[in-house]
C-alpha cells in the first residue's frame, strides 16, 4: 500500500456510512409513501382493469371513450381548472406585488391574512359562500336593498358559484410562491433599470415581471393541478350542474357501486396530472413550487 | 464613444438629508468639474452612498439644489437623468445574457439592432470582455461581472458616471489592476465621474480630486497630494495616512513646541488649538551632523516593530507626546537601529512641518 492510499478505504467507508445514515432519516417517509401511495395506486390500476364479470377487461376505459357524458365531464374539469387558475392569476399577482412592496412588518401581517382561510375547514368556508351567495343570501339582499339589481341573481348552483368558491380557496396557493419570487428580487435590479433609462412601467415589464415568472408559473401549476382533482367546492356550490371528474368518481361508487368505473377515472386523472407536471417540469424546476425564489 | 465632448459639470448646493435624527447629508455643497474624476472618501456611515443616490435620483433630499451643467435636476426622476451608475453589487439582470445586459439601455433608447450590436461589442471590447456576449451572468467571475456592469453603464454614453465602491468585492490583486483600468477608461472616455470608496489608497491612486466626507459634511475637497500634505483639519489628517499630533502654541507668525520655535515653510492656520502633524515616513533618525533646515526633537525609543518592507519605531518626547517613525529596511539596517530605551534625535524637515487646527473645521 503506497503512502497516498493511506486511509483511502476507511475514508470511503465513512462516506458510504454517512449516505446510509441520511437515507435512514428518510425511511419513515419512504415507508409512508409506499403504504399510502404506491399500494393504493397499484390497487387502483388493478381494479380499473377488472370488468363487471370479474375478469380482465378494458370495458371501463372503453366506456369513457364511447359515452359523451364522460367527455363532457373531462371538458368541464379542465374548464373549471383553467378558469380558476386564470382568475387566481388576475387577482393574486397584483395582490402579491402589492404585498411584496410593503415594509416587512406590514407584508407579514398581510400574509397572515392571506393564510387565515387555511385555519378554517374547507367545508365551512364552502358553505359560508352558499349562505352568502344563495337566492335569499346576504349578497342578494344587500344588493337589492341598495338598488344595485332588482331580481335576486343566481350566484350558486352553477359555474359562477363554483368559480367564486374555487378561486377563494386556491388563491393562497398562487399568492405564496409568487410573493416568494417577488420578495427575492433584489431592489437594486429595478434601480439599475431605471438608472439605465427605463420608466417605472418599462422597468416592471422588462425586469420585475420576468424575474417573478418562476413563482407565477409554480403557483399557477399548483392551483391548476389542485383544481383537477377538487371535490368539495364544486359539489356544494355547483349544485349538480358542474360535474367534475372527482364527483363522477364519487357517484360511481356511492350510487352505482362500480369500483372499476371509479378506478379508471382515477387512473386517467392521475395520468393526466403526471403528464402535465412532466411537461411543466421541462419548463421550470418543480422545486420552485415549494419555495419560490430563483 | 465620444463622451469627451459631452462631459457635464455637477453643481451640488446645500443638499440636506435627514433620517430621523441622523443627518446623512448636512448642507453639502460641491462642484465637480467637467470630465473630472472625483472621489468621495469617508468612514462608514458618513453619507457617501446617500450623496451618490441623490445624484442618481434614488434618494430625495430634504432640500438643496443639484445641477448637471445648467439644468436643475433635483426633481428629475432617475430614468430621465441620463447618468450611468455602477452599483456596489453590480445589479446585473440575471435573466439576460451579458450582451442583453449591456444592450438594455440601448433597447430602451430604440437604437437600431445593427448599431446596438456594434456598440455592445465595442463596450465589451473596452472592458476587455470581447466575445463574452452570449455568456450568462452566473457564468462570470466577480471581476468580469464588475466589468460588465461598467460596460452597461457607459454603453449609452452618459455624460456623468457614478460608481459606488465598485471594487470592494474583489480581491486585492484584481482590485489593484481594476483601479488602473478604470483610470485608463476614464482618460479615454472623459466623462465626469464621481467615485465612492472608503479605501484611502484607492482614492489617492485614482482621483483628480478627493472630497473627504464625515458625518454628512465635506471636510476637505482637494487634490490627493494637497490632501495628504496639507490637510485642512485634524479629521482629514487622521483619516488619511498615519500621523502623530503634537500640541503647539502660536508665536508671532509661527509656532513653538515645548518652548522652541519651529522652522516651517507653510502658513499657520487660524484658531487657538494648534497641532503639529507628524507623518511617520517624513521623520528621519538623525546621526552625526545635524542639518540646519530641520526641526530636531530629542526622544527615547519605546517600541520597535518589524513590518517587512519597513520598520516602525515609537519614541517618547520629554514633554510626554509620542511620535511614530517609519523607515525603509535595506542592507541590513534593521539590526543597526536604536533599541528600546535608547536616546535618539528625530528630524522633521521644515517643508514637512505642517501645523493644523484642532477640531473638524
Ligand atoms: N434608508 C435609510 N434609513 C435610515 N437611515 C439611513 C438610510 N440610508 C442611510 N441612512 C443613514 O445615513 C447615514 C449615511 O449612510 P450612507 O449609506 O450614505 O453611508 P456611507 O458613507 O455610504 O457608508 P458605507 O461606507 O458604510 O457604505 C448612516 O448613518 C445611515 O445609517
Ligand atoms: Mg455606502
Amino acid at each position: 500500500m503506497s503512502v497516498t492510499d493511506l486511509h483511502a478505504a476507511g475514508l470511503r467507508r465513512d462516506e458510504r456510512l454517512e449516505r446510509w445514515k441520511l437515507f435512514g432519516l428518510a425511511s419513515p417517509a419512504i415507508l409512508l409513501v409506499l403504504v399510502v401511495l404506491v399500494i393504493p395506486v397499484g390497487w387502483l390500476f388493478y381494479v380499473s382493469f377488472v370488468g363487471a364479470d370479474g375478469n380482465f377487461s378494458l370495458e371501463n376505459y372503453e366506456r369513457m371513450v364511447s359515452r359523451k357524458s364522460y367527455l363532457r365531464i373531462f371538458v368541464t374539469t379542465f374548464q373549471v381548472s383553467i378558469l380558476t387558475t386564470a382568475l387566481c392569476i388576475v387577482i393574486g399577482y397584483p395582490l402579491a406585488y402589492f404585498i411584496s412592496q410593503l415594509p416587512t412588518r406590514w407584508a407579514n401581517l398581510c400574509l397572515v391574512t392571506v393564510l387565515l382561510p387555511f385555519w378554517t375547514s374547507l367545508l365551512v368556508r364552502t358553505y359560508a359562500w352558499l349562505v352568502l351567495l344563495q337566492k335569499q343570501g346576504l349578497v342578494n339582499q344587500w344588493a337589492i336593498s341598495l338598488g344595485l339589481w332588482d331580481e335576486p341573481l343566481k350566484f350558486v348552483h352553477n359555474m359562477t358559484g363554483t368559480l367564486i368558491g374555487m378561486v377563494h380557496i386556491m388563491l393562497p396557493f398562487l399568492i405564496l410562491p409568487v410573493y416568494g419570487a417577488m420578495r427575492a428580487i433584489d431592489k437594486d435590479y429595478l434601480k439599475a433599470a431605471s438608472n439605465l433609462g427605463a420608466s417605472p412601467r418599462r422597468a416592471f415589464w422588462t425586469v420585475f415581471f420576468p424575474l417573478s415568472t418562476p413563482g407565477l408559473f409554480a403557483g399557477s401549476l399548483m392551483v391548476f393541478v389542485l383544481c383537477l382533482g377538487f371535490f368539495v367546492t364544486p359539489a356544494v356550490l355547483g349544485g349538480g350542474r358542474v360535474i367534475m371528474v372527482s364527483m363522477k368518481i364519487v357517484s360511481n361508487i356511492e350510487l352505482f357501486v362500480n369500483w372499476g368505473a371509479a378506478s379508471s377515472l382515477g387512473v386517467v386523472l392521475l395520468v393526466l396530472t403526471v403528464i402535465i407536471l412532466w411537461i411543466a417540469s421541462r419548463f421550470t424546476r418543480l422545486e420552485q413550487m415549494a419555495g419560490g425564489g430563483h | 464613444m465620444t463622451a469627451k465632448t459631452g462631459a457635464l459639470p455637477i453643481t451640488v448646493r446645500d443638499v440636506t438629508k435627514t433620517y430621523g435624527s441622523v443627518h446623512a447629508l448636512d448642507g453639502v455643497s460641491l462642484n465637480v468639474k467637467s470630465g473630472e474624476f472625483l472621489t468621495l472618501l469617508g468612514p462608514s456611515g458618513s453619507g457617501k452612498t446617500t450623496l451618490l443616490m441623490v445624484l442618481a435620483g434614488f434618494t430625495r433630499p430634504d432640500c438643496g439644489s443639484l445641477k448637471f451643467g445648467e439644468d436643475e435636476m433635483i426633481r428629475t426622476p432617475p430614468h430621465l437623468r441620463g447618468v450611468g451608475m455602477v452599483f456596489q453589487n453590480y445589479a446585473l439582470f440575471p435573466h439576460m445574457t451579458v450582451a442583453g445586459n449591456v444592450g438594455y439601455p440601448l433597447k430602451l433608447r430604440n437604437v437600431p439592432k445593427a448599431e446596438a450590436r456594434d456598440r455592445i461589442d465595442r463596450a465589451l471590447e473596452l472592458v476587455q470582455l470581447g466575445g463574452y456576449g452570449d455568456r450568462g451572468i452566473d457564468q462570470l467571475s466577480g471581476g468580469q461581472k464588475q466589468r460588465v456592469a461598467l460596460a452597461r453603464s457607459i454603453v449609452f454614453e452618459p455624460r456623468i458616471l457614478l460608481m459606488d465602491e465598485p471594487l470592494s468585492a474583489l480581491d486585492k490583486k484584481l482590485r489593484d489592476r481594476m483601479q488602473i483600468e478604470l483610470r485608463h477608461l476614464h482618460e479615454q472616455l472623459g466623462m465626469t465621474t464621481v467615485y465612492v470608496t472608503h479605501d484611502q489608497r484607492e482614492a489617492l491612486t485614482m482621483s483628480d480630486r478627493i472630497a473627504v466626507v464625515n458625518r454628512g459634511r465635506i471636510m476637505q475637497l482637494a487634490e490627493p497630494q494637497q490632501l495628504y500634505d496639507r490637510p485642512a483639519n485634524k479629521f482629514v489628517a487622521d483619516f488619511i495616512g498615519d500621523s502623530s499630533f503634537l500640541p503647539v502654541a502660536r508665536e508671532g507668525a509661527g509656532v513653538s513646541f515645548a518652548g522652541a520655535t519651529l522652522l516651517m515653510d507653510g502658513a499657520v492656520p487660524e484658531g487657538n488649538d494648534l497641532l503639529l502633524m507628524v507623518r511617520p515616513e517624513r521623520v528621519r533618525l538623525l546621526t552625526g551632523d545635524l542639518p540646519g533646515d530641520t526641526n530636531i526633537f530629542d526622544a527615547k525609543v519605546t517600541e520597535l516593530v518589524y513590518q517587512g518592507e519597513s520598520y516602525l519605531l515609537y519614541a517618547r518626547l520629554p514633554e510626554g507626546s509620542e511620535i511614530a517613525v517609519r523607515g525603509a529596511i535595506r542592507e541590513g539596517t534593521f539590526g543597526k537601529l536604536p533599541q528600546v530605551g535608547d536616546a535618539v534625535k528625530l528630524g522633521l524637515h521644515k517643508a514637512d512641518t505642517v501645523v493644523i487646527a484642532d477640531g473638524e473645521r
